[in-house]
């Protein structure tokens, strides 16, 4: 048996950089209530939403993950040439071969670099920097670029009362790259399939192929719809309330902190009465500034928690070096918190 | 030991006080959740989650629909409870 050579990384990982593109467009609530019976004052009470971003065609899943990366790039100091490895988590591209991460990864100037793609909900930030640290310290890219980036407005239903004000479009990228000392905590995930009723895509696509009316959904002529996400709205809130407010603190637990070392908590951005109640279970002290990006970006999954970084370090709400919580959750269902130090 | 009538409605009334900020004194057999007490669909899964740990009962979301006033939830605990 040959001897191999072992894989030479980093120490440990930390962001480096971090970047953000909303849509142009801006959606207040008034656009939504020309479908569905409710109300602005409902929609902001029950989610805090009051606009949201949808992307125009232009506006495509590569396209703006290039501008999001592009910035995080920036931020960093570093140049595309260096980046190792390009991760993309989304559900809203429509192209599933090849991984849309090749295309970004070519058109930002990398170098060859690994590009695939990952499906993991409104968890996919985490799980794509998860990864990414891995691939650090175990040597095989120096820095990665992770994305999250959806175009959910395609698979929003504007006629489902519970979902039709929710989701919204949008990229936000980080780079990690080699640290001298951990930056990234121990990441706290796992999943939970047998809730993967409460928050699904309606049909799958090849659905479409079979053609049977019954089993399509339609809208209210009786014509075939496009595919959209659909929830259990209260299953979702009990879930993402109690149980994810226990991940949170596991993820606390697992880097050696407590609720007072922190600065900032990134929940993902899925409605803000899961993180006022978040906030409430976890005792989380006064000091500790809270995203609440929600309200003007809406729910855009994957893309909602690096948005809500790039944000609160853009207004000053929170500063480089921060120790920041962030916990991802959502379909599948899925979860992944973990503890950082902000770019 | 399971808690009486009396102990579950003062036990709900401390809950709705915590989490919608109404007096205790005016959380009544006959108030309904939404209608008289500011508790929405949404905190009221928050209250259906604490009245479980203080409880020990499980309600499911399903359940959850059919208890509109505090004797709605006060009969579902005494009949549930561990
Ligand atoms: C979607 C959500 C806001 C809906 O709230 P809800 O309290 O569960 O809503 P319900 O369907 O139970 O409806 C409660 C009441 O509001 C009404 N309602 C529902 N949707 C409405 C709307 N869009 N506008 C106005 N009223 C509405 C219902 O008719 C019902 O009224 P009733 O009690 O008089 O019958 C909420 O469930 C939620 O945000 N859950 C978490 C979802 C999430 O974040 N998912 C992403 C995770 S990644």
């Amino acid at each position: 048996m040959a001897k191999l050579k072992p894989s030479k990384g980093a120490p440990y990982a930390r962001i480096l950089g971090v970047g953000g593109y909303r849509p142009t467009r801006v959606v207040p609530n008034e656009v939504i209530l020309e479908k569905i019976d409710s109300s602005d004052e409902w929609i902001r009470s029950r989610s805090g939403i009051e606009t949201r971003h949808w992307a125009n065609d232009e506006e495509t899943v590569a396209a703006m993950s290039i501008e999001a990366s592009g910035k995080a790039i920036a931020d960093a100091g570093i140049s595309a040439e260096q980046i190792g490895g390009v991760i993309v988590s989304t559900v809203s591209n429509f192209r599933q071969t090849p991984a849309v991460a090749t295309e970004i990864a070519d058109k930002l100037g990398t170098n060859k670099a690994a590009a695939f793609d990952i499906s993991a909900g409104c968890a996919g930030f985490g799980y794509g920097l998860t990864l990414a640290k891995g691939m650090i310290v175990e040597g095989s890219a120096e820095y990665v670029l992770v994305i999250g980036v959806e175009r959910l407005s395609d698979l929003t239903d504007l006629e489902d009362r519970a979902t039709a004000f929710l989701f919204g479009d949008g990229a936000g990228a980080v780079v990690v790259g080699p640290s001298e000392e951990p930056h990234i905590g121990p990441t706290v995930w796992g999943s939970e399939g047998d809730k993967s009723e409460t928050i699904k895509q309606t049909v799958p696509w090849n659905e479409y192929r079979v053609g049977d009316l019954d089993r399509l959904p339609l809208d209210s002529e009786g014509n075939v719809k496009f595919p959209a996400i659909t929830q259990e709205g209260q299953a979702v809130f009990r879930w993402a309330v109690f149980e994810m407010a226990k991940v949170a603190q596991q993820a606390l637990d697992a880097a050696g902190i407590t609720p007072d070392d922190l600065d900032v908590f990134i929940p993902h951005q899925a409605n803000e009465r899961i993180i006022d109640s978040m906030v409430k279970t976890l005792k989380l002290p006064e000091h500790v500034t809270v995203a609440r990006d929600v309200r003007t970006t809406g729910n855009t999954s994957a893309a909602s928690i690096p948005l809500a970084m790039e944000r609160l370090l853009a207004t000053g709400e929170a500063k480089s070096g921060d120790t920041a919580l962030v916990i991802g959750f959502g379909a599948g269902l899925v979860y992944a918190a973990t503890v950082v130090t902000l770019p | 030991m399971a808690a009486t009538q009396e102990e579950i409605v003062a036990g709900l009334a401390d809950i709705v006080n915590e989490i919608a900020g109404i007096p205790v004194e005016d959380v009544q057999l006959d108030k309904s959740f939404t209608d008289d007490l500011d508790v929405d669909s949404l905190s009221m899964v928050e209250v259906v989650v604490a009245a479980e740990e203080r409880f020990d009962v499980k309600i499911p979301d399903e359940d959850v629909k059919n208890l509109k006033t505090v004797g709605d939830a006060t009969d579902y605990i005494l009949k549930h409870q561990g």
